[in-house]
């Protein structure tokens, strides 16, 4: 607490796309009340505070930190353990944070490749002389240093513990006041903080719980991309062939997504006791692809049932989209030596 | 450091596992590697299941005060039962018990010795991190209505109805045809002993008619079964006979008076005739005859009704309709049967295109004294003697092009045709045969019997059936061409008759019926039975048994001792008044369910059922067979299968995972930072 007896809040935004910060600002005029409650000491997205006033903090400073973004290069790594170091409770706010989400879909190549993209072969970029970023670099003035890339992204729980994940991407400003609310209740002795390393702010059924589409039993022939098909208004969208993540998706959020004819992407994350969201949606859907007839060889089902999947574009993007960093595949090999221990070109180059 | 106390035991099975595998080896370092895990004893032993192999476990859990055990020794189907018995009798619930297949998996699959040996130390710790999650079970116990059911009326069937209603407890046997009897009903003789088939097969239908625990449903099919072992729901429906049976005394009269003649297919093969309202044979139970509405002139245009007319019962009745009926039973007995392979499917044997090919049934049908010749053996003209004879084994069998399997009864009921033409006509009769199946009791004699009668044996495959004559004295006759292997030359031999000897078939519908009784088919459509050598009546599903050629081709009396077998089976399960089911089951957490409705067309067994006014799926514990499908389904984690949780699964993958295999782990690197 601050010597004004109001709890000390952070937030910090490693790799991410800043959403997470806006939809804390969604919450509107109830920013006030944060205002009110909180004594903010760190939040460069919204005021003025340097890395420095934070390594200033004695450890266990702050009472309550929000971290959004995945952890993709040695500031951000440097940060989370400071901010570990710095915060009583730390959460895990939003989907990078809390499993890596979209800045982990890189972890399907390599370090090398990534760079490739963005640097050189982005059709946008313009970088004839073929420059790539250096973690150091020598000028007149002296040697200049940026953060060193990472091959793996990870998310902030694989790099220290956490205390609370508030899933989404980005968390609904409902739950965020939700769980601001239930916070605050607890910094005053009216309620008990939620049993620690749960997630918050958020359902503990899936997102079809929540939607109110007409589910019937199941039978897909094959799946459609959101812009071929117009939905039938009113009907599940996983029975007209659209690749929906609801089932396989934490609910919480009101099933906004489905309800306006998009399928759900995921953003959640897996229910309590599911290991890998992306091989359970799989699995989900492979038991209701219905492919070939009774009594076909098998040689030939095989090859209606490939046709059916093949439907789906991007599998790796469409199930694993959030997941990425906490799933089983975990990444892709790289340097092809067999994924063997040791011989990961894990040295920063 | 495991909260459970562990005991591992590794089994020797003789030199089964232990020719391949170093138990010893596997016991002590299970014993010592695996310590953390909880494994507190670790043993091997000769025999495992043995009595004394047993006692060493329930000593361990009374003396060492293990609260898990692990039994590496062959597949749980084989002694699963044997081990969780032995934890119960050592004081543990017995499904804290977990079986490691090191047989099958390792032993009899590999041999190298010490990579086996490894592999087999990664299962056992597999089994050690799963055991962990094990919970304590307790079997799941349902009322068994008395009732049975048996679906199809010939010799198997009847044989099973007669045995569980003599016991004293109500049958429904339900049969498509007009009358029960089946194929035997068609026969005359049967092999070895010749006796006539009528002779031995109409008693044991007159009994099923009057027997007061049988209720008989003939003219009916089964459409659609409900429920589980103990309290199935079954729905029948009984064509209408057009003949009311309160009324009919079975006279026969409508059937001297219908004026319309038909080919018989079913019961004469198709070499007779039968009235539009008919009963296939004069001893067919029930005496009801059914009238036939494709072929009625009264269906057809209105007009005839003379059954009607003259019957002196007033028992025919045109308006009558399908009746559905529902019964409640216990279990179920298929006694489907089979189909005879279609002969025409070999164009060139001929059959179909040359007038003195004859298929078996048709041979059956002429030979029987009421058949359509009064018993004569003659050409298809009706009054030729035939001189000469040919019968070919293996028509539709042993083929690749047709069926891989053996038929089983064809060369006996061969060597019966060869004896039944000598003994009538005096013909000469050759034998085309692959090879001579003449196994089990007396059916060698009788080969030999046949072979001092004068019959020609050919060993060798017939390629052509021919009307071509090439050479002299073939002319005006049926030309088989076959190859000798016992001479290494090609022959032709002309005869006036061919007899085919074709093969059996599973029935056209066999995959309909299974689907619909939830029971399984091989890749041919045989009914598949729980265990091919230790369960051979009992199917996946509990409370179904299958019985006769629906499981696979067999004869008469193979037939009537399935039929026994299953009614034995049935009547431990009425005696038991109670059964209990193995736990190991699929459940929903209600709470966890969204209602996404993805399991709910899945489950081979029908026993999903969904809410919609709560918005949530159930799963009926009785019905479910503990499979999993709807558990790996589920997207959302809400479906959990007891002995096959994600706990117990991870673990298991987990332990596999943890021994190194060639000097590094099998388990892919953690996600390197940088």
């Amino acid at each position: 607490m601050s010597d004004n007896g109001k709890p000390r809040f952070g937030m910090y935004w490693a790799s991410s796309c800043g959403g997470c910060e806006i939809s804390v600002l969604n919450i509107h005029d109830k920013l006030l009340v944060v205002d009110e409650v909180f004594d903010v000491v760190f939040w460069p997205c919204a005021a003025d505070f340097k890395y420095e006033d934070v390594r200033g903090y004695p450890d266990g400073y702050i009472d309550l930190c929000l971290f959004n973004g995945a952890i993709r290069n040695t500031e951000n790594e440097e940060m989370a353990r400071l901010l570990r170091r710095k915060s009583k409770v730390l959460v895990a706010f939003g989907s990078c944070a809390y499993e890596g989400c979209i800045p982990a879909l890189s972890n399907l190549t390599s370090k090398a490749d990534t760079l490739q993209a963005v640097y050189l072969n982005s059709p946008s970029t313009e970088n004839p002389s073929g420059i790539l970023p250096q973690p150091r670099t020598s000028v007149p003035e002296g040697e200049l240093e940026i953060p060193e890339f990472y091959h793996t992204v990870k998310s902030l729980g694989q790099v220290v513990p956490v205390d609370y994940t508030i899933p989404g991407c980005p968390p609904e400003p409902h739950q965020i006041w939700a769980v601001l609310e239930t916070v605050v209740a607890a910094l005053k002795g009216q309620a008990d903080l939620p049993p620690a390393g749960s997630i918050i702010g958020a359902g503990q059924t899936a997102v079809c719980e929540e939607c109110p589409l007409t589910k019937n039993e199941k039978t897909v022939r094959r799946f459609y991309r959101p812009w071929e098909v117009k939905p039938e208004p009113g009907l599940c969208l996983l029975e007209q062939g659209l690749v929906c993540m609801g089932p396989a998706t934490r609910g919480g959020c009101g099933a906004l997504c489905p309800q306006v004819g998009m399928g759900c992407r995921g953003c959640y994350g897996p229910l309590d006791g599911v290991e890998d969201q992306g091989a359970r949606m799989l699995t989900a859907l492979a038991s209701v692809v219905e492919a070939g007839r009774p009594g076909m060889d098998e040689h030939t089902l095989e090859k209606e049932i490939e046709a059916v999947m093949d439907t789906i574009a991007d599998p790796a993007g469409t199930f694993y989209r959030f997941s990425m960093a906490h799933s089983i595949l975990k990444r892709a090999r790289v340097n092809g030596n067999g994924g063997k221990p040791g011989l990961q070109s894990g040295s920063g180059e | 450091m495991s909260k459970e106390r562990i005991g591992v035991y590794v089994c020797h099975c003789g030199s089964n596992i232990a020719g391949v595998v170093d138990v010893a080896e596997v016991a002590r370092w299970a014993s010592e590697a695996l310590q953390d895990d909880g494994v507190v004893v670790a043993r091997d032993y000769k025999f495992m299941c043995s009595s004394l192999g047993q006692e060493l476990i329930e000593a361990d859990i009374r003396e060492q005060g293990l609260t898990r055990v692990v039994v590496a020794a062959c597949s749980p189907h084989l002694h699963e039962h044997t081990f969780r018995k032995a934890t119960e009798r050592g004081g543990l619930n017995p499904y804290l018990c977990e079986m490691v297949s090191i047989r099958e998996q390792v032993s009899w699959v590999h041999t190298d010795r010490h990579k086996a040996t490894e592999k087999a130390k990664a299962l056992v710790a597999g089994g050690v991190e799963r055991v962990v999650h094990h919970e304590p079970l307790e079997p799941i116990r349902v009322p068994i209505n008395e009732a049975t059911l048996v679906v199809g009326g010939g010799i198997a069937g009847i044989q099973a109805a007669l045995e569980i209603a003599d016991s004293g407890y109500p049958v429904y046997l339900v049969e498509r045809e007009p009358s029960i009897g089946g194929h035997m009903a068609q026969f005359d003789k049967t092999f070895p002993t010749l006796d006539c088939a009528a002779c031995i097969l109409t008693p044991k239908m007159v009994s099923v008619g009057d027997h007061p625990n049988i209720t008989l449903l003939t003219w009916s099919e089964v459409e659609q079964v409900d429920g589980y072992v103990g309290n199935f729901e079954v729905t029948i429906r009984k064509k209408a006979r057009y003949v009311n049976e309160e009324l009919c005394t079975g006279c026969g009269i409508c059937e001297e008076k219908c004026p319309k003649r038909v080919i018989d297919n079913v019961y004469e093969a198709g070499l007779g005739y039968r009235k539009a309202v008919y009963r296939p044979f004069p001893q067919a139970v029930p005496k009801y005859p059914v009238i036939d509405t494709k072929n009625c002139i009264y269906f057809e245009r209105g007009k005839c009704k003379a059954c009607q007319i003259f019957c002196p019962t007033k028992a025919i009745d045109f308006e009558q309709e399908d009746q559905i009926i529902q019964v409640k039973v216990g279990n179920i007995i298929l006694a489907t049967g089979y189909d005879l392979f279609d002969a025409r499917r070999i164009p060139q044997l001929g059959y179909g295109r040359l007038a003195n090919v004859f298929t078996s049934l048709e041979f059956e049908r002429m030979c029987n004294a009421a058949g359509p010749t009064n018993g004569e053996i003659v050409l298809r003209d009706g009054v030729t003697k035939p001189q000469s004879v040919a019968i070919i084994h293996c028509v539709g069998s042993r083929d690749r092009n047709y069926n891989n399997y053996c038929s089983v009864i064809c060369c006996m009921s061969s060597l019966k045709f060869a004896h039944l033409v000598k003994e009538r006509t005096g013909a000469e009769v050759y034998n085309f045969y692959i090879d001579m199946r003449t196994a089990f009791k007396d059916y060698d004699e009788f080969y030999q019997k046949v072979l001092s009668e004068g019959t020609h044996f050919i060993r060798g495959r017939v390629a052509e059936v021919t009307d071509a004559a090439r050479l002299p004295g073939e002319e005006g006759k049926l030309i088989v061409q076959c190859e000798d292997t016992f001479i290494g030359k090609q022959r032709r031999i002309p005869v006036d008759m061919v007899i085919l000897s074709a093969g059996l078939e599973p029935r056209r519908d066999a995959k309909e019926v299974a689907k619909k009784f939830g029971i399984s088919c091989s890749a041919d459509s045989w009914f598949i039975e729980k265990h091919p050598k230790l369960d051979p009546v009992a199917t996946m599903t509990e409370g179904i048994f299958i019985a006769g050629a629906c499981q696979g081709p067999k004869d008469i009396p193979a037939s009537v001792s399935q039929g026994a077998a299953a009614a034995a089976r049935v009547l431990s399960h009425i005696q038991q008044k109670e059964l209990s089911l193995e736990p190991v089951r699929a459940s929903v957490i209600e709470e966890k369910c969204s209602g996404c409705r993805i399991c709910n067309g899945l489950c081979p067994f029908n026993a999903i059922i969904f809410h919609e006014d709560r918005r949530v799926t159930e799963i009926n514990p009785a019905l479910c067979q503990g499979c999993g499908t709807c558990v790996a389904a589920c997207p959302s984690g809400a479906i959990t299968g007891t002995q096959f949780s994600n706990e117990q699964v991870l673990a298991q993958l987990e332990g596999l995972l943890k021994i190194p295999v060639n000097g590094s782990s099998a388990r892919l690197p953690e996600p390197e930072l940088a």
